[in-house]
């Protein structure tokens, strides 16, 4: 991948965008009926499904459930299509449970869990198609479907990769960009307090860099709180006006 | 077994620890635990001790076909084992979160950052690479088990070497140790982690938390960084709020604490190459002392008693003076009786009362009697054996 060349010396990227271009971002919320919450994110061609169920009865054995808050379950899965190879293990191996693991991570420094003592939550989440970027997809996505479950959160929770090429911050990779082996940063931010629920580094990056990407990702983050915010607003618009009927 | 939960008065006592910026064992915020690094009489093994923490490293190799998307690059394989020998907490064949955190966060340290030359390890494209297993196991856990693990791995690494091979056609020859001198794998750089403990909402924080820090605190901020300043992952865990301001104090801190890791994985290597070429003794039986019970030693804490005694001092100076008189009994009210004390004993006292009663018995007794006889005398004389008292006032 060496010969690929990331940034065009007229600053266009692979996909003709600029470097803290966002991708197109489309989403739905209340995708199914069965569910507490759902939503369907597309981050250009990276496509997510999040089911929220809960906050309900500690399901399994009784022990995991804590006295003070409640717990978050997350499960990830990529579905077997979702990659060009076709994947054996929709999920359970090692990524994928560490995924689940960061998205849980994430949601309980963001969901007031302390509402819900003796209950859990579950997320359940699901790549359909990937193009780079899947972690953040997949929080977007599952921040949603809590806002559509009617789940109290401190904040958005919203993720976006971030890269380095030629010293310039690349924001929302896309698959080529993340597989060229350079830096990839992901962040998940609360926008409203800048708090940073986590970051994840991959490969080299000079210390010295780290404050341009980190900020970088911060206002890819920012930007696309604004999508999801309109997409909620209109969700929520479309619903007053059928119940309205 | 499940692991010991700490009680809450020993989590208020840590954390006010922390808030004072002292810790259980005497360390400051950004110290580290001693760290000793020992090398086996084989290449590519080692054990790491960070404090009481100890985990050992071993690097094997083996020749197998490449992946498909990659033909020409060796392959990589990390693998990180907690046994329960370790720690009571822990469960043999199970996944769980720490294990699957662990062995990534090594993964993405090592593997992602190509600290390693892959494509020096192919030996036909596209049929023949080698394979470098890294199987790091944890012998003794008492916090900080992904820093102790990554300068395991790394050192290993460093010490490793393969054997040498020879292609003639398509004929892939591996010679023995005897016949043809091993070869060393091309490090590019070392990568290593430095663990950061948050506590009360991210406002303290400490670099290598020991186990029970570890229970107490908020979240982990991993950094893995090599000595060129050049940071190779970071991964955050936990559920804890950072502000970006403190994710680049903590890589500023790193790199300080990084270099002089380096510096020290590059002299134990430096010492056991030497040791090696001169033919002395090397290998873990020569680094552990002899006749000495390991369990029960214990590194003296580096308390500061400079003024120790000045204070003690002031404190006994401050307090007061220990009452001399002894408190008198304290009767809480009329009719109460005390055991102990002092006091009197009262338990003879009370004979008199049990006589009256006696007496009131034998009168009933009496009156009883009278019921019985048929006589018209109200003074009926009743005769009481023994006592002429009695009788007088059975008489009345």
């Amino acid at each position: 991948m060496a010969g690929l060349e990331l940034l065009s010396d007229q600053g266009y990227r692979l996909d003709g965008r600029k470097a803290t271009e966002l991708r197109k971002v489309q989403a739905r919320m209340g995708v199914f009926a069965q569910a507490d919450g759902s939503a369907y994110m597309e981050q250009g061609n990276t496509k997510a499904l999040a089911v929220v169920y809960g906050p309900h009865e500690v399901r399994g054995s009784r022990s995991k459930s804590l006295h003070d808050r409640a717990v978050i379950n997350c499960q990830y899965s990529m579905a077997t299509f979702s990659t060009a190879e076709r994947k054996r293990r929709p999920h359970g191996d090692r990524k994928s449970s560490e995924m689940s693991l960061h998205l849980k991570q994430t949601f309980e420094a963001a969901v007031l869990t302390q509402l819900y003592p003796r209950s859990q939550i579950d997320i359940y989440v699901k790549i359909l198609q990937s193009d780079g970027g899947n972690y953040s997809a997949c929080v977007n996505a599952a921040t949603l479907a809590l806002v559509d479950a009617g789940i109290p959160m401190r904040d958005y929770v919203c993720a976006c990769t971030a890269g380095f090429v030629e010293d310039t911050p690349l924001a929302d990779l896309c698959h080529a960009e993340e597989s060229g082996g350079g830096t990839t940063l992901s962040l998940a931010l609360l926008p409203r307090s800048e708090n940073i629920a986590l970051v994840q580094m991959d490969a080299r990056l000079h210390q010295d860099h780290l404050p341009a990407l980190m900020e970088a990702a911060m206002e890819a983050c920012k930007g696309l709180s604004k999508v999801l915010d309109s997409v909620v607003r209109q969700h929520l618009q479309e619903v007053s006006v059928q119940t309205r009927e | 077994m499940r692991e010991t939960p700490l009680s809450n008065c020993e989590r208020d006592f840590l954390l006010k620890g922390i808030q004072e910026k002292k810790r259980l064992d005497g360390r400051q915020t950004y110290d580290y635990r001693n760290i000793k690094i020992s090398f086996g009489t084989d290449y590519g093994c080692c054990t790491v001790t960070l404090g009481k923490t100890r985990v050992l490293a071993q690097v094997s190799c083996e020749l197998v076909p490449p992946k498909d998307s990659r033909p020409t690059e060796g392959i990589m394989f990390f693998n990180l084992e907690l046994s329960p020998m370790a720690s009571p907490g822990f469960q043999s064949n199970r996944q769980s979160e720490l294990l699957v955190t662990l062995n990534r966060q090594l993964e993405r340290c090592l593997r992602n950052s190509r600290c390693i030359d892959t494509e020096s390890l192919c030996v036909i494209s596209g049929e023949k690479v080698w394979q470098i297993r890294v199987d790091v196991h944890v012998l003794n856990h008492d916090g900080n088990l992904m820093d102790a693990a990554s300068v395991a791995a790394i050192s290993a690494l460093c010490h490793f070497k393969r054997p040498e091979v020879a292609i003639q056609g398509r004929d892939v020859t591996v010679f023995s140790p005897e016949e043809r001198d091993p070869v060393p794998l091309s490090v590019y750089h070392m990568p290593i982690c430095v663990s950061f403990a948050f506590f009360q909402q991210g406002s303290y924080l400490l670099v290598d938390p020991c186990e029970k820090e570890e229970l107490v605190m908020d979240g982990l901020l991993v950094l893995a960084m090599n000595k060129h300043r050049e940071i190779c992952s970071i991964q955050s865990s936990g559920g804890i709020m950072l502000l970006k301001d403190q994710v680049l104090r903590c890589s500023k801190i790193a790199s300080v604490k990084v270099s002089e890791i380096t510096e020290l994985i590059t002299k134990a290597l430096e010492n056991d190459r030497r040791a090696r070429k001169e033919g002395g003794k090397f290998g873990f039986a020569e680094s552990i002392a002899k006749e000495r019970i390991t369990v029960l030693t214990r590194e003296e804490a580096p308390l500061d008693t400079t003024d120790i005694q000045a204070t003690a001092d002031g404190i006994i100076s401050k307090a007061d003076a220990p009452p001399e008189v002894v408190p008198s009994p304290v009767i809480v009210a009329t009719g109460t009786g005390q055991v102990g004390e002092g006091l009197e004993n009262t338990w003879g006292l009370e004979e008199d009362d049990e006589e009256e009663e006696m007496a009131d018995v034998t009168e009933r007794k009496t009156k009883e009697d009278e019921v019985m006889v048929l006589s018209d005398s109200e003074e009926e004389e009743v005769v009481i054996l023994n006592q002429d008292g009695r009788s007088k006032r059975s008489q009345r």
